[in-house]
């Protein structure tokens, strides 16, 4: 063998030697968000999605993500749909995970949480992370990126996770090696679960804010989900969840009303609807009214549902083999993941709304928003 | 741009592969372009600072060159027609020509220096609009040694105004040094370079040696040295105890780590930059250490102030006035009053503030008594032949590391009376016991951190030694077989990108060096 190619092979066994070290070293590295902090899985789960041509498709914080149940919008009324949620998913981000969707197809219909609105600025690196990691590499995931970093972040920590996760090797656990190359799914069809309650017993005072108006950046996204939407000819809808807290004030309705209006976009604050949801802080929160349980979240996707269906002409996909198929083993899980937690939270699970709905519920009265 | 920074990263990545593709003559314009580039991305502002001292310096050279080509032209030309007197007249008076655009350079440099870095600590406020800009006073040294040299004759002037912009602005030295000397640095800056894969991969391994030292060591050190800094009244005894070994460990990871950076990326680049360390942690005395330490610093002080200050008329003076009523007991008060001044100077070159001052003032106290007793000291190394053994030899290196360790806590604190207080607490305050009851981990280092820097110390101690025993431990590794040696590199790179303190939840430490 000559010396040439003796110095070739040598060459290409180094950096193919780094390049597999360094591979391994990151899938090890980054976090599984499996148990835990599961918050951070939800956006990749999407691409596993062999079909994605949802017809309703959310963006939004933990306010869409744990309060809508997906399952329950397909068991009632037929309704695909999927949630691009994270947690404190900033409107930039919303934005771009809408415009993401959009690679893969077009839905009838697009359900933004306003609740984001509040923020001009990423306020949390680790939101950010959350966000945006799991998202494939598009233009979409560069525009997140860019619009999202805070000051001490940097571009390349995203393109080369191992540089932000770098100094996670004192805290690996056995999920780190497990969910290395495949995890399992944590939500369902991008809604979180969760069966326990712990009810209202406290609401904070609201806290004077020195400027109530939304920042210059949150308008400018907000503008660019309305003409996404348009130049896509998908139906946009906000929504305000009924949260109790962080506080909604009055001056946030009134910019979103006022928005709404002028654009003809429609608009709910289930804030102001939680008597017609039927929700009571009692039981259909597990968090005392920050976020709603199972109980809450399939109220208002019975509720939702029957808007979506009714209002916007959202057809029953019930009785395509392919994605009856599909929301079954959706359904099967979802149910099991109920089991599951029944027994960790010690939740009898005949009390469950799920369980005890009414056998044919009488159509809501519903009313659109300004 | 700091040098652990992505974007210098990414600078030298871009540079390198440009340098060895453009023409060979065009490498130092791209050199020159590049140092500007990289001193702009600090402020832009600074480089009419680095521009006017690189201007002045030249112009004066110039002149001082051009007059001693009118001299050395007249004499040649004239040297039948006039007598031996007039000869020296004439050269006398050039001399003094020569001397004035000398003096000039150095006092309009000087006065920049002071200016931008001293006249708030003279005047008790700055001047508005006037900011210090980054390795000031290491490129205003450089470049006065330069001037000093073309005076002195040992150098020839440079022509070339941008060569003597890229001299001073080269920018792997430019914020840190070392301060490098014309004739040692141009030879190799200005010269055209081929590619060579030993100069890439040597240089490689040096800035990586650099990244380990500042990453894994120096920047994770910082913040506990800082929060006991920050608060003298809080943070007393043991925590100072631990501060001095802490802060050497760090000031010496951070500046030697800047250092190899400095001198691997220039490699790389195929210039050749002087060594400013060799082991100084090893030295048996403070006279040692100086030699060891920052040596293109000392070199400078003792070549362009301490030698002419000895030798100057004054000092001479001195020196004739003292041997006349003292006889030999007083022969080296005139050196020792060179030694306060050049002290005094270097002190006041690390910073603008009592601290530095007595710091430098301190070192000089030492060396001076060290040299009063070096005959007492003879005698007692004749007279016990046990403080001959390797046991007395590591005992005489402890003691220089704690004195080291004493005088690096002079950097660390505002003013003199806090850092004295903080030594003071170590013998008054009785609280050893924050060091073992998990009080110690409360200041911004984990047990996993202190067992990092403990192996990394043990690391940085075993090179240092195999340095001693087998020489350059690059070329050391290269004579190994190429898996053996491609693991090594391959090791320390991952543990800098694993280990290394940097990213979010890390502050990016500036380098403790490019403060000066």
């Amino acid at each position: 063998m000559n010396q040439k190619l003796k110095n070739l092979i040598r060459i290409l066994a180094s950096v193919l030697i780094v390049i597999t070290v360094l591979f391994l070293l990151q899938k090890i590295l980054v976090p599984k968000y499996v148990t835990g902090i599961v918050e951070g899985a939800f956006v990749a789960e999407y691409y596993k999605e062999e079909n994605k041509d949802f017809d309703v498709v959310f963006v939004g914080d933990c306010e869409v993500y744990e309060n809508f149940s997906t399952a329950t919008l397909w068991e009632e009324y037929g309704i695909n749909s999927y949630i691009r949620g994270s947690a404190e998913q900033y409107i930039w981000q919303s934005y771009y995970l809408l415009k993401d969707c959009m690679r893969y197809h077009k839905p009838k219909v697009a359900v933004f949480n306003i609740q984001s609105m509040q923020f001009n600025e990423s306020q949390s690196e680790a939101y950010n992370r959350m966000s945006i990691e799991g998202m494939k590499w598009s233009f979409a995931k560069i525009g997140a990126i860019r619009a999202s970093m805070t000051a001490e972040e940097h571009f390349l920590d995203y393109v080369f996770p191992i540089l932000r996760y770098h100094s996670r090797w004192s805290e690996l656990s056995g999920d780190d090696f497990r969910y290395m190359f495949n995890s399992p799914n944590v939500s369902f069809n991008g809604y979180f679960m969760r069966v326990d309650t712990r009810p209202v017993d406290y609401i904070p005072d609201p806290v004077q804010l020195p400027d109530y108006r939304f920042g210059e950046k949150a308008w400018k996204y907000l503008d660019e989900i309305r003409k996404l939407c348009k130049k896509n000819d998908v139906r946009l809808i906000f929504v305000k969840a009924p949260s109790l807290y962080p506080t909604w004030y009055d001056e946030y309705e009134n910019q979103v009303e006022e928005y709404a209006e002028m654009y003809g976009i429609p608009y709910y604050n289930f804030l102001e609807l939680t008597e017609e949801v039927g929700l009571d802080y009692s039981t259909d929160t597990y968090d005392a009214g920050l976020h709603l349980n199972i109980n809450g979240a399939e109220k208002m996707s019975h509720y939702f549902g029957n808007i979506l269906s009714e209002q916007f002409g959202i057809d029953d996909r019930r009785g395509d083999p392919q994605l009856d198929a599909a929301w079954a083993k959706e359904i099967g899980a979802y149910e099991a993941e109920i089991d599951r937690q029944c027994v960790l939270y010690g939740v009898d699970k005949d009390t469950l709304y799920r369980y005890n709905r009414p056998a044919e519920t009488e159509e809501t009265e519903t009313e659109e928003g300004s | 741009m700091l040098f652990t920074s992505y974007s210098f990263i990414g600078f030298i990545l871009l540079l390198v592969p440009v340098y060895y593709l453009i023409p060979r003559n065009r490498q130092w314009w791209l050199l020159l372009f590049a140092s500007c580039l990289f001193y702009c991305t600090f402020d832009p502002s600074y480089l009419i600072y680095v521009c006017l001292t690189a201007l002045t310096v030249w112009g004066c050279a110039m002149m001082i060159r051009m007059d001693q080509k009118t001299q050395d032209d007249y004499l040649k030309e004239r040297k039948e027609e006039i007598s031996k007197e007039v000869q020296k007249a004439y050269k006398a008076q050039h001399k003094k020509i020569r001397e004035m655009w000398m003096i000039l350079g150095v006092l309009i440099n000087l006065g920049i220096l002071v200016l931008v870095k001293y006249y708030s600590f003279f005047f008790g406020h700055g001047i508005k609009g006037l900011g210090a800009p980054l390795g000031i006073s290491f490129y205003t040294l450089q470049a006065l040694g330069y001037l000093i040299d073309v005076k002195r004759g040992t150098v020839d002037a440079e022509r070339n105004p941008l060569k003597m912009m890229l001299f001073i602005s080269f920018f792997p030295q430019v914020i840190q040094g070392p301060i490098s000397r014309f004739k040692d640095l141009s030879e190799t800056l200005f010269s055209e370079h081929e590619f060579e894969w030993k100069n890439i991969s040597f240089g490689f391994q040096r800035v990586l040696w650099g990244f380990f030292k500042k990453l894994i060591i120096a920047d994770r050190i910082a913040p506990v040295v800082n929060t006991i800094v920050s608060d003298v009244s809080k943070y007393r005894g043991a925590y100072i105890t631990a501060v001095l070994v802490l802060y050497s460990l760090e000031l010496y990871a951070d500046f030697t780590g800047g250092i190899d950076v400095t001198i691997g990326i220039s490699q790389m680049l195929g210039v050749r930059v002087t060594e400013n360390f060799d082991m100084p942690y090893f030295s048996t005395s403070l006279k040692e250490y100086w030699r060891r330490w920052h040596i293109t610093m000392s070199q400078w002080f003792r070549e362009f102030v301490f030698y002419p200050v000895s030798t100057s008329k004054p000092i001479q003076g001195i020196s004739k006035f003292i041997r006349k009523r003292l006889g030999n007991k007083g022969k080296k008060i005139p050196v020792y009053l060179s030694s306060f001044i050049v002290w005094l100077l270097t002190g006041l070159w690390h910073g603008a503030s009592w601290t530095f001052i007595v710091w430098g003032l301190l070192n000089w106290f030492i060396l001076m008594v060290s040299e009063e007793l070096e005959p007492v000291a003879a005698k007692f190394h004749e007279k016990y032949a046990w403080s001959n053994t390797k046991w007395y030899k590591v005992f005489t290196w402890l003691r220089t590391l704690l004195l080291i360790f004493v005088l690096n806590l002079f950097d660390c604190y505002r003013t003199v009376g806090e850092t004295f207080s903080a030594l003071w607490s170590i013998l008054a305050t009785a609280n050893a016991k924050v060091l073992f009851n998990g009080e110690i981990l409360k200041l911004g280092m984990s047990g996993l951190d202190y067992f990092v820097i403990l192996a990394g110390a043990g690391i940085l101690f075993a090179v240092s030694y195999l340095q001693t025993k087998k020489g350059s431990v690059r070329e050391f590794i290269a004579a190994k077989p190429y898996p053996v040696r491609f693991a090594i590199w391959f090791v320390l790179f991952i543990t800098v990108l694993l280990v290394g303190a940097y990213g979010i939840g890390y502050d990016a430490s500036q380098f403790i060096y490019n403060r000066f």
